[in-house]
């Protein structure tokens, strides 16, 4: 197995779905960041075959709920002092906010662009999210077309 | 309190809710000149990104027989977003000048946007194929009124139960009442969506039957809601031939049917109820034309505060 440096204070981000690692990259800015931190993708893994990783040198803040929206199979390691201090279970948020786009053409959020996209939760066990405006219905996990995130750090 | 609210789709408006609005409703039918200055010197914007006469009309009709007076547009054409402006702009501007908005629009969930910015209620009037609230209401007050209430019907949805918005709304309102049932005619390729079945009907324990033609149910029913069946939704030309006489009312399917069943139909009507029928006394599609017109002025009444 490749190897990366262990990382002394910082975050892991295990268990990813293979291939969705360079989105969730990108979309928690880390190809901007100031701090290092890596991409590693198609690890074997004894529960879901191949799986993605991110390492990032710093304990940032991260909308835990995006996580649970992309995939609620992935954990969220806190490491201090080179010990994993806190292990956090990605959960189904209730609501996202601009984290992905309504695909339906007929949405109003499609011409009137200042309107936050919104999903609420509507079915818990197979994981469908409403569009707030024309209800159009999406299952988690299944959309990885993640909108694009405005830093202000 | 309906005062200072906005309805954006059926569900907004409890079955309390409901029964009061008809029952304004039907006290303006039978005296209508005790309400025509219940709303005067307020106005109704009618805004209507895209053409519907007809519903455009009943607002408007409703509100000047309430002694109110209209404003608005009748397409986008004449509107400022073809300048450019914000959905959200529009309304913050037009509801500075008016009491209540009406508002039709082709984009799914722009009634629910222009509440989010509007200053006075918004009346959603048809946001593309989403909700149609008025049009519910519009059916619930004629089935009150001309089948004694809205239990304990057999109802028959025939047509294109697929992508037609009222037949949806309809079983959602119908199906918070006790003991009624129903009986979706269609073809295969426009049948009830599973989400009505799965969502509205098995949670409520409602019972339904489907069936390919109107023969073999109109003689069960109470209520024949009646929709177009178009050519195009059909997936081979095959099957609409087979079909599409079943999906035509005339006085010889009428015969089968009980002597106090009624017939709705949102409008416009195609071909799809014979010319025929329309003088017989169970047609009730044009009453449920001036129903529409009532229960809007109860509506505007209520949600203005004016009553």
């Amino acid at each position: 197995m490749l190897n990366v440096d262990t990382i002394k204070n910082g975050l892991v981000i295990d268990h990813i779905c293979a291939g969705y690692g360079p989105k969730i990259f990108q979309w928690l800015g880390l190809d901007k960041a100031k701090f290092s931190s890596a991409l590693i993708m198609n690890v074997s893994s004894k529960k879901s075959g191949r799986k993605d990783i991110i390492k990032i040198d710093n304990i940032i803040n991260i909308d835990y709920s995006v996580l649970g929206f992309i995939d609620t199979n992935i954990t969220v390691n806190i490491i201090k002092d080179e010990k994993i201090i806190n292990k956090i279970k990605m959960q189904l948020p209730d609501k996202v906010e601009n984290v992905v786009k309504c695909k339906n053409p007929r949405c109003i959020t499609t011409t009137e662009h200042y309107v936050p996209q919104v999903f609420r939760l509507v079915d818990k066990n197979e994981a469908l999210y409403r569009c707030e405006y024309c209800d159009s219905l999406y299952k988690a996990g299944k959309i990885i077309e993640l909108m694009e995130r405005v830093h202000n750090e | 309190m309906l005062t200072g609210r906005h309805l954006i789709e059926p569900n907004d408006l409890s079955v309390n809710e409901i029964n009061e609005i008809c029952s304004l409703a039907e006290q303006i039918i039978v005296d209508p000149l005790s309400f025509q200055d219940v709303c005067r010197g307020k106005i109704l914007a009618a805004l209507f990104f895209e053409p519907s006469t007809r519903t455009r009309l009943s607002f408007e009709a409703a509100m000047l027989r309430l002694g109110g007076s209209v404003e608005g547009f009748a397409d986008s054409s004449s509107s400022s977003t073809t300048k450019g402006e914000t959905l959200a702009d529009t309304i913050r501007v037009i509801s500075s000048y008016a009491d209540i908005i009406a508002m039709r629009n082709p984009k799914e969930g722009a009634a629910l946007l222009a509440s989010q910015y509007s200053y006075c209620p918004v009346i959603n009037a048809g946001d593309g194929g989403h909700f149609h609230p008025t049009q519910t209401l519009t059916d619930l007050l004629t089935i009150r009124q001309l089948s004694g209430g809205f239990e304990n019907h057999v109802v028959g949805m025939c047509g294109d139960l697929k992508f037609g918005r009222t037949v949806h709304s309809l079983v959602q309102a119908l199906s918070r009442y006790p003991n009624n049932k129903f009986i979706f005619i269609s073809p295969q390729e426009l049948q009830m969506p599973d989400y009505i079945v799965k969502n509205v009907l098995e949670p409520a324990k409602i019972s339904y039957r489907v069936v390919e033609r109107l023969e073999d149910a109109i003689s069960e029913l109470d209520i024949l809601y009646m929709t177009r069946v178009q050519k195009e939704r059909f997936f081979n030309e095959q099957d609409y031939i087979r079909l599409k006489d079943s999906y035509i009312l005339n006085n010889e399917k009428m015969k089968m049917a009980k002597k106090n069943m009624i017939v709705l139909h949102p409008l416009p009507r195609v071909n799809e109820i014979a010319p025929e029928v329309d003088n017989d006394p169970r047609a009730a599609y044009f009453r449920q034309v001036k129903y529409g017109m009532y229960v809007r002025m109860a509506l505007i009444a209520k949600l203005t505060g004016s009553l």
